[in-house]
C-alpha cells in the first residue's frame, strides 16, 4: 500500500449492484441482484479502510477475516482472497446473499459510522460465485483421525459442522430427512434469492472434503440419537435440526383452506418444484389476493414467490411497525419495488370462510404501539373499533416456528420448557458426546448464526474426541492453568486415542 | 421390491428397507416419492418384516402419482426416496380386549395394530370391511393372530352384510367388556366407528392421513383439530382419540387440492392414452 487510506480517499459512494427490474422480475424466479461485476468488486474493495480495530470480524458470527479478504481482493489476488473466507466460512457465495450484513459485519464498520458501510456481503458473494465458475474449492491437507462423527440435519448448522469436523480428519456423516440436502437454503430461500445452482456448488466442496450425506433419513424415528452412539459406533453427534415447527395464528378460521404456513408455501415452491406444476406433481394453492402476515425474512420470501407465482395482490400484515420489521432492509425494499402493499401495525383477529371451506377475506385490526416488552421492542396495542376486511382468498402465515418435537419425543436428551434442546454454553447436551447448535438450540434466526453454532459446537467436539485442535487452545473460562499446563499453550491434549486403525 | 395385486385399484409393495423394518412400530406411516418430479406421498405401514427387512404398503389408485406407481413399481424396481417410519407409534397399552376396526384400505395398517394388541397379551376382534367379496384380502392374516374376525361387505357377498359399523356393533353385543377400539379407514368410516362407540365409552383411536409435504412437523400442511386444540398428524400423531376429532375439518381439509389432482389425473390419463400404455392389473408377482 502506497498511502495509508482515510475517510476522506476512499470513494465516498458504497458502489451500486446492478438488478433485475422490478416489473421484469415478478414474472420470473431468476436471481434479482446480479452480484459485482470485477470492476465494480474492486472499486467497492477500495472502500474499505484497513482499520486496525477490525469490527467487521468480531461482528461475523463466523468470524470471517473481512479486512485480509478485501485486501488480496483489491490486490487482485482473488483466489487468496476465497481461502481467507473459506478457512472459517465454506459457503461464501450462499452467505453473500442471504446474511443479514446490515446487523453484523456491515453494521458495525469503521467507514459506515460517516458514510455507508462497506459493501462485505456483495464483495463475498463477487468471491464466492468467481470461485463457483472457476471451480476453486479450498481443500486443506487433513490428516486422518479414527473418528465417525454423526451431524442430524443438512442445513446451515449441520454443514459448517461437518465441515470443520471433516477438516479435523473425522469420518462425516450427514442425515437429511428430505430426499435432498441444504436445509433452510433448499426448502425456505427462493431461487432469486439463492439459486439452487449455487447451493449445489458449495456443498460440492463439503463431499470434496469426505463428507457422506444420507438423505431420507428421519433420525429419532429410523434410529435414535442413542442408537448412534451405543450402535451405529458415531464417536459424537451433533443436532442441528432446525426449529421447524410453524406456529399458526391461532384465530378463527385459521384451519380454513386457504391458511398455510410460510414453510409449507415455500417447500412446495422450492424444493418440491410447485411453480414447475403441472411438470412436477406438487401443486400450489390457487391465490389471487394474499395476505401474508409477518415481517421477517421469511414473509418477504412468501409475498415475492406469490407475486411471481401470478397473484394480482399481495399484503404483509404486520402488527408492528417497518422499524421493528425483523427482515432484512434489502428484502422489504425489494418487497416493496415488487409491488407488496404493507399493512403495517395491522393484526389480524379472524380469517372469514368464503362459505366453501376456502378463505374469503381477513379481518384485521388497527395497531398502535405502547411501552416496550421484553424483546425491547415497543408493544403493540389494538385500536378499539378499528376492525377492517381486506378482500384475500389466501394467507400464509410467518409468524415464527416452535421446536421440532421429534429429537424430543424419542431421545432422553434434556428440553427447556419450550421444546428446544437445553445445552451449555459450548453446546454440549444433558448426553456425553453429543451437541446441538442452530435454531433447535435458540429458535429461529439467520443461517449464519446457525452456521456460527455448528463450527462452534466443532471446536467443542474435536476436544471431546481429543483432536489436536491447532485453530482454537482449549480454553476454561476463569481457569488460566490445568495442572500446571497453560491451556492456551497449542500443544494441550486430553487424551489421544492410538491411531492404529487408521 | 415384491409386488401383489389385490384389485384394479388395489395393490400392496414390499420395499426392502432393513433399517427402517427394524425400526418401524404399529401405526406408524412413511413418505415416498416415486420418482424425481414426484410427489411426496404418506403412505401408513401396512406390515414389516425384520428378519427379512421388508416394510409393506398397500397403495390404493386414486390420483396421479398413486396410479403411476401402480404402473412403474413392479418387482426389482426401486422408489426414487421413502423415509420413514414417521409419526408417534400407536400406544399398545395395558387394554385387556380389544376391537380393531378397518375400512377398505385401513384393513391393512390395522393389522400389525391388531398383532401388537395380541403379543401384548389383549384379546383381539378383528373387524374388517369391504365393498364386496372380490376386494376381501388378510383375512387369513387376521384369522393367525386375532381371536375373532369379523368380515363386512356392503353387499353380503362375503361375512354379513353392512359396513364395518354393523360388525363392530355385534362385537360390542357379544363382548360387554370392550376396553379400546383402533379404526382405521376412510375419514366417513373413522367417523361411524367412533359414533358407534361413544354411546359405550370405550376408548376410540383413530389414524388420520391428511394432505403431507415433509412429515416431520415442519409444512403444518397436516394440521387437524383435536378437541379445542390444533395437532399436526405427522409429529403428534397419525393416531388421536377418534370421539375428540373434528372429521368435517379433516374432510374439507383433504379436499384442499381436489381442482389440481382432478386436473393432473386427467393429463395424466390423456398423457397415457396418447402413449397407448394400457395399466397392467391383476397380475400377482409373489
Amino acid at each position: 500500500m502506497a498511502r495509508k487510506k482515510t475517510i476522506r480517499t476512499i470513494p465516498q459512494e458504497r458502489t451500486p449492484v446492478a438488478e433485475q427490474d422490478p416489473g421484469e422480475r415478478v414474472k420470473n424466479f431468476a436471481e434479482v441482484s446480479h452480484g459485482y461485476s470485477t470492476e465494480e468488486a474492486l472499486l467497492e474493495s477500495e472502500r474499505c479502510l484497513m482499520c486496525p480495530e477490525q469490527p467487521c470480524v468480531a461482528g461475523c458470527p463466523v468470524s470471517v477475516n473481512i479486512p485480509d479478504f478485501i485486501q488480496r481482493l483489491s490486490d487482485k489476488d482473488y483466489r487468496g482472497a476465497y481461502d481467507v473466507i473459506t478457512a472459517t466460512n465454506l459457503l461464501p457465495a450462499v452467505c453473500g446473499r442471504v446474511c443479514p450484513q446490515e446487523t453484523q459485519c456491515e453494521g458495525v464498520c469503521t467507514v459506515g459510522d460517516t458514510l455507508e458501510p462497506v459493501a462485505v456481503g456483495r464483495l463475498e458473494r463477487f468471491i464466492g460465485d468467481m470461485a463457483i465458475t472457476a471451480g476453486w474449492a479450498s481443500i486443506p491437507y487433513i490428516e486422518p483421525s479414527p473418528f465417525r462423527v454423526g451431524i442430524v440435519g443438512a442445513g446451515p448448522a449441520g454443514m459448517a459442522c461437518a465441515a470443520d469436523m471433516a477438516k479435523a480428519g473425522c469420518e462425516v456423516t450427514v442425515f437429511e430427512a428430505f430426499h435432498e440436502s441444504g436445509g433452510v437454503l433448499r426448502y425456505g430461500i427462493p431461487d432469486f434469492r439463492l439459486p439452487n445452482e449455487v447451493i449445489d456448488a458449495e456443498m460440492g466442496n463439503l463431499e470434496k472434503l469426505g463428507v457422506n450425506f444420507e438423505c431420507n433419513t428421519l433420525v429419532g424415528r429410523l434410529f435414535t440419537i442413542e442408537q448412534m452412539i451405543d450402535e451405529l459406533g458415531f464417536d459424537t453427534v451433533f443436532i442441528g435440526t432446525g426449529a421447524g415447527y410453524p406456529s399458526m395464528l391461532g384465530v378463527p378460521g385459521d384451519s380454513l383452506n386457504g391458511v398455510l404456513s410460510a414453510n409449507e408455501l415455500l417447500t412446495r415452491c422450492n424444493l418440491m418444484h410447485a411453480k414447475e406444476f403441472p411438470d412436477y406433481d406438487t401443486p400450489m394453492p390457487p391465490a389471487k389476493r394474499v395476505a401474508v402476515v409477518g415481517a421477517g425474512n421469511t414473509a418477504m420470501d412468501a409475498m415475492r414467490v406469490c407475486l411471481r407465482l401470478g397473484a394480482d395482490e399481495v399484503y404483509c400484515v404486520y402488527r408492528r411497525s417497518r422499524a421493528e420489521a425483523p427482515a432484512r432492509a434489502e428484502e422489504v425494499h425489494h418487497a416493496e419495488q415488487e409491488g407488496v402493499r404493507f399493512k403495517w401495525l395491522t393484526n389480524p383477529v379472524e380469517v372469514l370462510d368464503d362459505g366453501e371451506g376456502g378463505v374469503g377475506g381477513i379481518r384485521c385490526v388497527q395497531m398502535e404501539l405502547g411501552e416496550p416488552d421484553d424483546s425491547g421492542r415497543r408493544r403493540p396495542i389494538p385500536v378499539a373499533g378499528s376492525e377492517h376486511d381486506i378482500d384475500i382468498d389466501l394467507v400464509v402465515v410467518a409468524i415464527g416456528t416452535n421446536a421440532n418435537p421429534i429429537i424430543g419425543q424419542t431421545s432422553r436428551l434434556a428440553l427447556n420448557k419450550w421444546g428446544y434442546i437445553e445445552t451449555d454454553e459450548q453446546l454440549a447436551t444433558s448426553m456425553p458426546g453429543v451437541f446441538a447448535g442452530g435454531d433447535i438450540v435458540t429458535g429461529a434466526a439467520t443461517v449464519i448464526e446457525a452456521m456460527g453454532a455448528g463450527r462452534k459446537a466443532a471446536r467443542r467436539m474435536k476436544h471431546y474426541l481429543g483432536i489436536h485442535d491447532v485453530d482454537t487452545p482449549y480454553f476454561v473460562e476463569g481457569a488460566e492453568t490445568l495442572f500446571g499446563i497453560d491451556l492456551r499453550e497449542r500443544n494441550f491434549v486430553r487424551v489421544r486415542v492410538p491411531e492404529s486403525s487408521v | 421390491m415384491a409386488r401383489e395385486d389385490f384389485s384394479d385399484a388395489t395393490y400392496l409393495l414390499e420395499v426392502h428397507h432393513p433399517m427402517m423394518a427394524k425400526a418401524a412400530r404399529p401405526g406408524q406411516f412413511v413418505i415416498v416419492m416415486s420418482h424425481e418430479h414426484g410427489e411426496r406421498i404418506p403412505l401408513t405401514i401396512a406390515d414389516y418384516d425384520r428378519e427379512d427387512g421388508t416394510i409393506t404398503l398397500v397403495i390404493q389408485a386414486v390420483g396421479k402419482s398413486t396410479r403411476e406407481m401402480q404402473q412403474s413399481c413392479t418387482v426389482g424396481t426401486s422408489l426414487y426416496g421413502m423415509v420413514g417410519p414417521m409419526g408417534m407409534p400407536s400406544p399398545l397399552g395395558q387394554a385387556s380386549k380389544v376391537l380393531c376396526v378397518g375400512g377398505g384400505l385401513g384393513v391393512a395398517p390395522i393389522y400389525p395394530q391388531a398383532r401388537g394388541f395380541k403379543e401384548n397379551g389383549a384379546y383381539v376382534i378383528a373387524v374388517i370391511g369391504f365393498r364386496t367379496n372380490s376386494l376381501v384380502f388378510w383375512q387369513e392374516k387376521f384369522e393367525s393372530c386375532c381371536d375373532e374376525v369379523i368380515v363386512c361387505t356392503d353387499d353380503g357377498s362375503a361375512g354379513i352384510e353392512g359396513r364395518v359399523t354393523e360388525g363392530m356393533k355385534l362385537a360390542i353385543s357379544r363382548h360387554a367388556d370392550i376396553d379400546e377400539c383402533v379404526a382405521i379407514g376412510p375419514p366417513v368410516m373413522m367417523r361411524g366407528a367412533a359414533e358407534v362407540t361413544r354411546p359405550y365409552g370405550i376408548k376410540t383411536m383413530v389414524s388420520l392421513n391428511p394432505v403431507m409435504i415433509d412429515g416431520t412437523g415442519m409444512c403444518g400442511g397436516c394440521r387437524v383439530k383435536v378437541g379445542d386444540q390444533v395437532k399436526f398428524a405427522c409429529v403428534d400423531g397419525p393416531d388421536f382419540d377418534g370421539h375428540q376429532v373434528d372429521f368435517d375439518d379433516l374432510m374439507a381439509r383433504l379436499g384442499r387440492f381436489s381442482v389440481e389432482e382432478k386436473a393432473a389425473m386427467k393429463r395424466w390419463s390423456e398423457s397415457c392414452r396418447m402413449a397407448q400404455q394400457v395399466p397392467e392389473t391383476g397380475k400377482p408377482t409373489e
